[in-house]
């Protein structure tokens, strides 16, 4: 984020407020800005969204394909992350411009979903060690402000949420090979269990402490910020209360510093807590909303609006 | 050369559609905040994001005593059927990226901005037949929005060629499902207010007697977009 000048007693202001839990906007340290999302919203892809966190606006397309499975995990599907940063986003996005960025956000996204604990890739076997679905998450950064990670992480989820897989009607065997007949009927479709995804929340450290979903100005202040990958809980993305799941515990999948500065051990382990914390609120009001979502499209009481909002 | 059949018996095409009749266009201004101009456009399931920067200070290489116009277009990896493995750089989008500078380039006033730029992005977020003709229709909105001066505004389309009952009937705004039946497309970019033409392009063979017809309609075509956008 460029582009913002702060004098010193600007900053002197901000620092001193984060210090006492209190941020210029009203916030409290764990709180995200208001974000819009909607999903379904590309018809070529099997699940896509879109969200908007303030100026930041991620596009995610999901595209299936199937694959042979690595020889070493027979049992396992593929999933891959390629993020495209927009020129539309800022002309410095040109050409190869964004791929430094773009290639930083795709790697901590792999890493965080790696763990069978964060996302199971058991269901994406088709045949065991012969045939497995491929997930192509594509991310799309349409406009750039601010707080990259969180909003992809946020978006890519909710995309696979949305996504369905076509079952696999039967399966001829010819010698080694095995062909494939796929349903052809859009409903006649599978869901993902994303319910453990995990959530990306970036820690901005101002002072001694750290607030999540930095503005610019704040992001002014902070010299050093640390992301947290939190696995989800599947509660809040079922659509029957009744199902008995297993007492929840958030768990880390990743973990990385972006940032000149350096952070001590206490605040390192002040700032996991807290993105924990706030990965739990985040993903409970994801659900909610995802489901929600979910029901209307059901009932047809949807109305699509895309960019035309 | 009785092509594929395009129109059915009661004078319908594969969408439905009548041969003179568009697709439904809808659009809107001022999406994004941080560009200076941008416009979203659909065409029928076609759907492109245009962004304008500038007009600002070009680089010391660029500098000339008219504006450079700079385009880039890029095609999200889910827009079409198939996956495409880059959004950008490969040689279709590069042939794009010139095509839609000779266009605009013609409708802006070039020469009120020396040594400066205007840069213009479009990312295609839906590909679904007449991608070109939908960017360089958003690309025009984004320029309005920005607010730079335009000679004219330039609007594309495309047409095609069918047969009914044995007589030539032109196609209209054409789908990916039209095209790909491998008949004639013929992709017009017009300045439809002063009834010049900014680009054409031609793809697979038409008989010179039928080409007058076919330009005619896709000429006809741009007209109705601009009453639409404008």
């Amino acid at each position: 984020m460029a582009g913002v000048l702060l004098s010193r007693t600007e900053k002197v202001f901000i620092i001193d407020g984060v210090k006492d839990e209190y941020r210029s906007d009203g916030r409290s340290t764990i709180d995200y800005r208001p974000m819009e999302l909607e999903t379904n919203v590309v018809s070529h892809a099997s699940g896509s969204a879109r969200l908007r966190l303030a100026n930041t606006d991620i596009l995610v397309g999901i595209k299936t394909e199937i694959d042979v499975p690595k020889p070493d995990k027979p049992a396992l599907g593929k999933i891959d992350f390629f993020v495209d940063c927009s020129a539309n986003a800022t002309p410095e996005f040109e050409g190869r411009g964004g791929e430094q960025l773009a290639n930083s956000i795709s790697n901590m996204m792999q890493r965080a979903y790696q763990s069978p604990q964060a996302f199971d890739l058991k269901q994406l076997c088709i045949f065991e060690g012969k045939q497995c679905w491929k997930l192509y998450v594509d991310i799309l950064i349409l406009e750039c402000g601010g707080n990259l990670c969180d909003a992809v992480s946020l978006a890519v989820k909710a995309a696979l949420f949305n996504t369905k897989i076509p079952f696999v009607k039967a399966a001829l065997m010819d010698g080694g090979n095995i062909d494939l007949q796929l349903s052809d009927d859009p409903y006649d479709s599978k869901l993902l269990d994303v319910g453990s995804a995990p959530l990306l929340v970036t820690l901005c450290k101002i002072g001694n402490k750290c607030v999540v979903d930095p503005t610019a100005e704040e992001e002014k202040c902070s010299s050093v910020s640390l992301i947290v990958g939190v696995t989800g809980n599947r509660k809040y993305y079922s659509d029957d209360d009744t199902e008995e799941l297993p007492a929840f515990q958030p768990k880390c999948s990743a973990i990385s510093m972006h940032g000149p500065g350096s952070i001590t051990t206490t605040t390192l382990r002040n700032a996991i807590n807290q993105g924990i914390i706030a990965a739990v609120c985040l993903d409970e009001a994801l659900g909610k909303t995802v489901v929600r979502e979910r029901r209307d499209i059901e009932k047809f009481k949807r109305h699509s609006y895309g960019f035309l909002k | 050369m009785p092509g594929p059949d395009l129109l059915s018996s009661q004078g319908l095409r594969l969408d439905g559609r009548r041969p003179n009749e568009l697709r439904r266009i809808r659009c809107k201004l001022g999406v994004f905040t941080q560009p200076d101009g941008s416009a979203y456009l659909e065409q029928g399931n076609t759907k492109v994001l245009a962004a304008v920067y500038g007009p600002h200070q070009a680089s010391k290489s660029k500098r000339s005593e008219t504006v450079v116009v700079n385009c880039q277009y890029s095609m999200a990896t889910f827009s079409t059927g198939e996956r495409k493995n880059r959004p950008r750089g490969d040689r279709k989008s590069q042939e794009m990226s010139l095509h839609l500078r000779q266009a605009l380039t013609a409708a802006i006033k070039t020469e009120l901005y020396p040594r400066s730029q205007i840069d213009i992005y479009i990312e295609v977020l839906q590909a679904d037949g007449g991608a070109y003709c939908a960017s360089v229709n958003a690309a025009t909105l984004a320029l309005v929005d920005a607010g730079v001066p335009l000679r004219a505004y330039v609007c594309a389309c495309t047409a095609s060629m069918a047969w009914q009952d044995g007589d030539p009937a032109p196609l209209l705004d054409v789908g990916h499902v039209e095209e790909a039946a491998g008949g004639v497309v013929l992709t017009v970019a017009s300045l439809p207010s002063t009834g010049s033409i900014a680009l054409m392009e031609m793809s697979h063979r038409l008989h010179s007697d039928y080409f007058e017809s076919v330009l005619s309609r896709a000429m006809q075509g741009c007209r109705d977009i601009e009453v639409n956008i404008t």
